[in-house]
């Protein structure tokens, strides 16, 4: 197993040199630099800028010098931002978005895994309808929907929330619930196929035969294999979230890290743009390889195939 | 005497699927959206981009059964005419990423070995790509062309479908009809088209059904960026963006086209349930 | 059968998950607002709408930054806070000399920093020698060029020495300036954030003198001169400012202290601020001014402000190439109906470039609307190049719910009225500008806020060869009458040669003035000492919060 971690922690390094060659070309092909300003700014002021910044020498050696100070661990400094670091900003936005995520997928997989069960068991009535109907609100209505009109009906009318922020755990039910329910749906549909692909297996089948308890048919046998598909989708969900979260935090007014990554394209603030794209990357690359660890342990079959 | 019909497998599945009343629910649904997206522009005494400024936000009414919106437009006219770009959107971003997907998918499983080592390495370093700061570079550089916003949306939707595709191919190569066809010395070509291409069908439609909801979606993200068609344009994701901005003061602006784009993304789900549900044989015990 | 079972199962988790939905609920009740505890704290919530790039006086090109920067810090000269007109600040009095080309500014030995360091004379030379430093880069300092031979040094010509720039510490409590020539308004200039003082011993510090990007601006390290210090900034969340006890007028100033919150979008500024999370708005959507008039009469403020919205034609891009072209394309345009149902803020049509009134200034109105005389010229124009109709037309702008508004309307007019095709095409802000820069456009949308109450800040722009231009006109006529406007004593003279000017622009079209902004805003009544000026300038220390009067 080490060596099966050791392996991924080496593939990832190129993975990550890739990611940074690609789009450290592909920002500055883009037209339009940090230092388009309104005020048309003098050639001379301009050229005093980009030279602060290194933007004067040729690209090649910027992105050489780029990638010997990546090795020393410093993302350099923000130009959108100038006096704060690219790795300071990260720091402070990451934990926001950290615990959006996760708060979301909780709740997702709190609503999404008990509904898929119920509607797997019960296959075809009321209670599979039902659930999955709903469900389905979260994934046809777009987050930038179904936020303002949660904040509508719970915050505008009812008073229960605040409709914006993040300065208190009340700041966080309302933007995690949008996100999470958008989740929930798809947990609750891979929780459902999956259930019922498992509860097909002869071992179940079996042990229903024997006349075993129906609940520990549910959670000692089928469960371990139902669950597979949503640990399968918890990698690329919980990345999503935290890359995909902008929308939310434009919403809500939350500081976190998608808000940067878009300002930062958006204001071709370089530096920026690469220190989020890399820093997802490696986001995605942990938990891919966490979720490959846990799906080892939840289906034997996939420990064989390492 | 009866006679027995031989059914073929693309009978069975057709007769599965009739039987199930939400896919067949969900097809109708699908095909009265299109229709009504294709002839509403058509019969509305008003074209989608007409303004009228004396009568903004106007409730549905005797004139505008929909109401209308900020500047006088009338909403039936700008949802329906919507509805034809959504969809269209929705249909094309699905085939470029189908097209580039499975073309690739196959090619790597089929070839196997280093090469498809590498190009399944390249896909997973695209899948660690955050999407966002790709689509907006495609729309900045490409933006000003409405063909290729779907180009765009297609060329990050292909990853999933590469691999499906992959795996199957990797599996159908290693079957017997496979090596037979290899044994009676056709060539590669006609093996991948006549052979393998035939079995991956069944994954493509489920995918492909699946995937044009999750583009539709990705289009209303990118209206919400500014990145979205041209004003005085009008997709479902920039209407619905529009009327959640005024939900409390116009919300017909909201329910209308948010109706449509539900029902037709609500639809779409249940109707890739429903064909995989009959498409997939083992799902059809209980 | 196995449902019951899980219900079973599951009854103390649903009473715990109930507890804690409880829990919530009551904490989400009971919290009070923004505003009703800042009656007690005496702490305003500012809507910033959008995050400020610099909080270096002297790199800052915002007007979040000078809502800040206006708490912080405090030039020769402060505003009046209803008509803007320039009252003591650090500088106690002044007397003007020499019909205006030099002035001596005799400072109050009792203005500190916020560190106990007297302001003094030596720290405003030090400071303009900055701004002005071309190793600095800064873009606002052309507003210092002014001074005596600060454009030489400035461009790198000559050394503050060798320039003998007109700022000179006579001692430390007294400042003398000379400037290239009188400028009638050069009181108001320094009301601008590009005049004020820095403080050496921390720019010092951080070898910030040369250098933009040092950590200078990072609370705990600002020194502060005006009635607040920086206390607090998170970046994308509140920039939090504290009661400066050391400031000279401590006395004067109410509140305790400032956040500012940069909320960039527009709705969920207004979400904000009805649920009393804020207590002004920097901006309202104009779709929601209906709804917002009947809802918040009381609140919803339109303030003039000093800008022009317009279109920018490039007259190297046929068919705008062709004066008639351009003249029907303005006659095409219903300004009153634009601004009365599409706008709907109170804001004006422009029929001239400059806003009329500005600094007294009032130019007659020449952008009129007359649709078949459009027609007429086009018609001329077409049978001219043997067209049927002309070619489609491309409108950038950039991104924006407003700007496409715009867009969309006028998009109407003109296929109404001269039959064209309009393709718009909005662009984020970098690309927009970038385009428009390298005159990669037909026409464009553009807006210009003033930075000074003159016509000159508005003239300026269209001078031949100025980086603002990019219409590609020139006109030597032009030209001359504005250098006149600039540089003469006489109002008379002055406005005589702008009225020239505007008479030019509106012979030749280059540019299409559409309405004159107005600052849209909603205000919470517990507000008080805030007034609407030209400038959207608010000092601070005249603005308390007071709970509202029983009816």
């Amino acid at each position: 197993m080490k060596k099966f971690v050791f392996s991924r922690v080496l593939q990832a390094v190129p993975t990550l040199w890739v990611i940074a060659t690609l789009t450290f070309f592909m920002t500055r092909y883009a037209p339009g630099g940090p230092f388009d300003t309104e005020k048309a700014i003098p050639q001379e002021i301009k050229v005093k800028l980009e030279s602060h910044f290194g933007l004067d020498r040729p690209l090649f050696d910027q992105y050489l010098l780029y990638l010997k100070n990546l090795l020393r661990g410093d993302l350099g400094p923000s130009f959108k931002y100038p006096g704060w670091e690219v790795s300071e900003l990260i720091a402070t936005a990451f934990p926001v978005s950290l615990t959006l995520g996760v708060l979301s997928l909780s709740i997702a997989l709190l609503i999404g895994i008990p509904a898929g069960i119920i509607a797997a068991l019960r296959k075809n009535t009321w209670l599979d309808y039902l659930p999955m109907s709903l469900s389905m609100a979260g994934i046809c209505l777009p987050t930038f929907v179904l936020g303002p009109l949660l904040i509508y009906i719970f915050s505008t009318q009812l008073g229960l929330f605040p409709p914006l922020g993040w300065y208190g755990p009340a700041d966080w039910v309302l933007p995690s619930f949008t996100l999470g329910l958008f989740y929930a749906a798809y947990v609750a549909r891979l929780t459902r196929a999956g259930m019922l692909e498992t509860l097909q297996q002869d071992y179940v089948r079996t042990a229903r035969a024997k006349g075993a308890n129906p609940w520990q048919v549910v959670t000692r046998h089928a469960l371990r294999g139902g669950l597979l598909p949503v640990v399968t989708y918890l990698g690329p969900a919980f990345a999503g979230l935290i890359s995909g979260s902008f929308i939310i935090e434009s919403i809500f007014f939350i500081p976190g890290l998608g808000k940067f990554f878009v300002t930062a394209a958006f204001n071709r603030d370089y530096t920026m743009v690469l220190g989020t794209v890399l820093f997802y990357a490696a986001l995605i690359i942990l938990l891919n390889l966490l979720v490959d660890l846990l799906q080892a342990w939840l289906d034997p079959k996939a420990r064989q195939a390492q | 005497m009866s006679v027995e019909k031989s059914s073929s497998l693309g009978r069975d599945a057709w007769l599965r699927l009739r039987a199930n009343r939400m896919a067949m629910i969900s097809l109708f649904i699908l095909i009265g959206i299109t229709t009504v997206s294709f002839i509403g522009p058509l019969i509305s005494p008003y074209a989608y981009d007409q303004q009228n400024l004396d009568r903004v936000f106007e409730g549905p009414g005797k004139d505008h059964i929909f109401g209308t919106d900020n500047l006088g437009r009338d909403l039936f006219a700008r949802t329906t005419y919507g509805g034809r770009i959504s969809l269209a959107v929705g249909l094309l971003a699905t085939l470029v990423s189908l097209v580039i997907g499975v073309s690739y998918g196959m090619f790597s499983g089929y070839t196997g070995g280093r090469v498809d080592a590498w190009m399944m390495r390249a896909v997973d370093v695209l899948y660690a790509l955050p999407f966002t700061i790709f689509v907006i570079l495609l729309m900045v550089m490409f933006g000003r062309n409405f063909l290729l916003l779907f180009l765009a949306i297609g060329a990050v939707e292909w990853l999933t479908m590469a691999r499906i595709t992959r795996a199957q191919t990797m599996n159908l190569k290693r079957s017997e009809f496979v090596e037979a066809a290899r044994a009676l010395g056709y060539s590669h070509g006609r093996i991948l088209f006549r052979h393998i291409l035939p079995n991956l069908i069944g994954p493509i439609i489920i995918y492909a059904t699946l995937t044009v909801p999750a583009v539709m979606l990705l289009e209303a993200v990118l209206s919400f960026l500014g990145l979205g068609v041209q004003a005085p344009m009008s997709s479902w994701g920039s209407l619905i963006k529009e009327g959640a901005e005024k939900m409390d003061a116009a919300p017909w602006l909201l329910f209308f086209p948010g109706m449509f784009f539900c029902l037709s993304l609500f639809a779409l789900n249940f109707l890739g349930d429903g064909l995989r549900d009959a498409l997939d044989p083992k799902s059809s015990k209980d | 059968m196995c449902t019951v079972l899980i219900f079973h199962k599951f009854h103390p988790l649903i009473a715990l998950v109930g507890c804690l939905c409880v829990a919530w609920f009551v904490q989400g009740c009971s919290k009070p607002s923004n505003v009703e505890t800042a009656l007690n704290e005496n702490i305003l919530h500012f809507g910033l709408g959008a995050e400020p790039q610099h909080l270096d006086p002297h790199l800052a090109t915002s007007v979040a930054a000078h809502n800040i920067l206006s708490a912080l810090l405090e030039g020769l000269v402060s505003e009046h806070p209803e008509t803007l007109k320039p009252v003591p600040g650090v500088a106690q009095r002044w007397e003007k000399l020499e019909e205006g080309k030099t002035y001596l500014f005799y400072l109050r030995d009792n203005a500190l920093w916020s560190n106990g360091d007297p302001v003094t004379a030596h720290d405003f030379v030090y400071s303009f020698r900055r701004i002005l430093n071309p190793n600095l880069g800064a873009q606002y300092a052309s507003m210092l060029h002014p001074l005596k031979n600060a454009k030489l040094y400035h461009e790198g010509k000559k050394s503050w020495e060798e320039a003998n720039v007109g700022a000179e510490a006579i001692d430390n409590y007294t400042l003398k300036i000379t400037l290239e020539h009188p400028i009638p308004y050069f009181l108001e200039l320094l009301n601008h954030y590009s005049w004020f003082p820095v403080h050496r011993p921390t720019l010092e510090k951080f070898d910030a003198f040369e250098k933009m990007g040092t950590p200078w601006t990072k609370p705990g390290n600002f020194v502060s001169n005006g009635p607040f210090q920086l206390i607090e900034h998170q970046i994308n969340s509140v920039i939090a400012v504290g009661k400066n006890e050391g400031y000279w007028d401590a006395s004067s100033v109410r509140l305790e202290g400032i956040r500012f919150y940069p909320i960039e979008s527009v709705d969920t500024e207004e979400r904000a601020y009805r649920a009393g999370f804020l207590h002004l708005t920097q901006s309202v959507s104009a779709d929601r001014i209906d709804y917002l008039k009947e809802k918040y009469p009381d609140e919803l403020h339109f303030e003039p402000y000093l800008g022009t919205y317009f279109y920018r034609f490039n007259l190297k891009s046929p068919p705008f190439d062709d004066l008639r072209v351009r003249q029907a394309f303005s006659l095409a345009i219903d300004r009153q109906r634009l601004v009365d149902k599409v706008l709907k803020g109170g804001q004006t049509p422009a029929n001239t470039f400059t806003p009329p009134g500005t600094g007294g200034f009032y130019p007659q109105p020449q952008f009129i609307h007359d649709p078949k005389k459009a027609r007429r010229l086009l018609d001329s124009y077409l049978s001219e190049k043997g067209l049927e109709r002309l070619p489609p037309i491309e409108l950038t702008y950039n991104t924006s719910e407003g700007h496409k508004k715009v867009a969309e309307a006028l998009h109407g007019m003109w296929n109404e009225a001269l039959g064209v095709e309009i393709r718009l095409f909005n662009m984020e802000w970098k690309v927009f500008l970038s385009t428009i820069s390298k005159g990669e456009f037909s026409l464009a949308r553009a807006g210009w806020i003033g930075d000074y109450v003159d016509p000159h800040t508005f003239l300026h722009m269209w001078r031949s060869g100025e980086g603002l231009n990019m219409t590609g006109w020139t006109n030597a006529s032009y030209d001359k009458a504005l250098k006149l406007g600039e540089t003469s004593n006489s109002e008379k003279e002055r406005w005589e040669n702008f009225q020239v000017c505007e008479d030019l622009l509106a012979n030749d079209f280059p540019v299409l003035p559409l309405y004159f902004y107005v600052h849209l805003t909603l205000r919470h009544p517990t507000v008080r000492g805030w007034y609407p000026t030209l400038l959207d300038h608010h000092p601070y220390k005249y603005i308390y919060l007071q709970k509202e009067e029983a009816p």
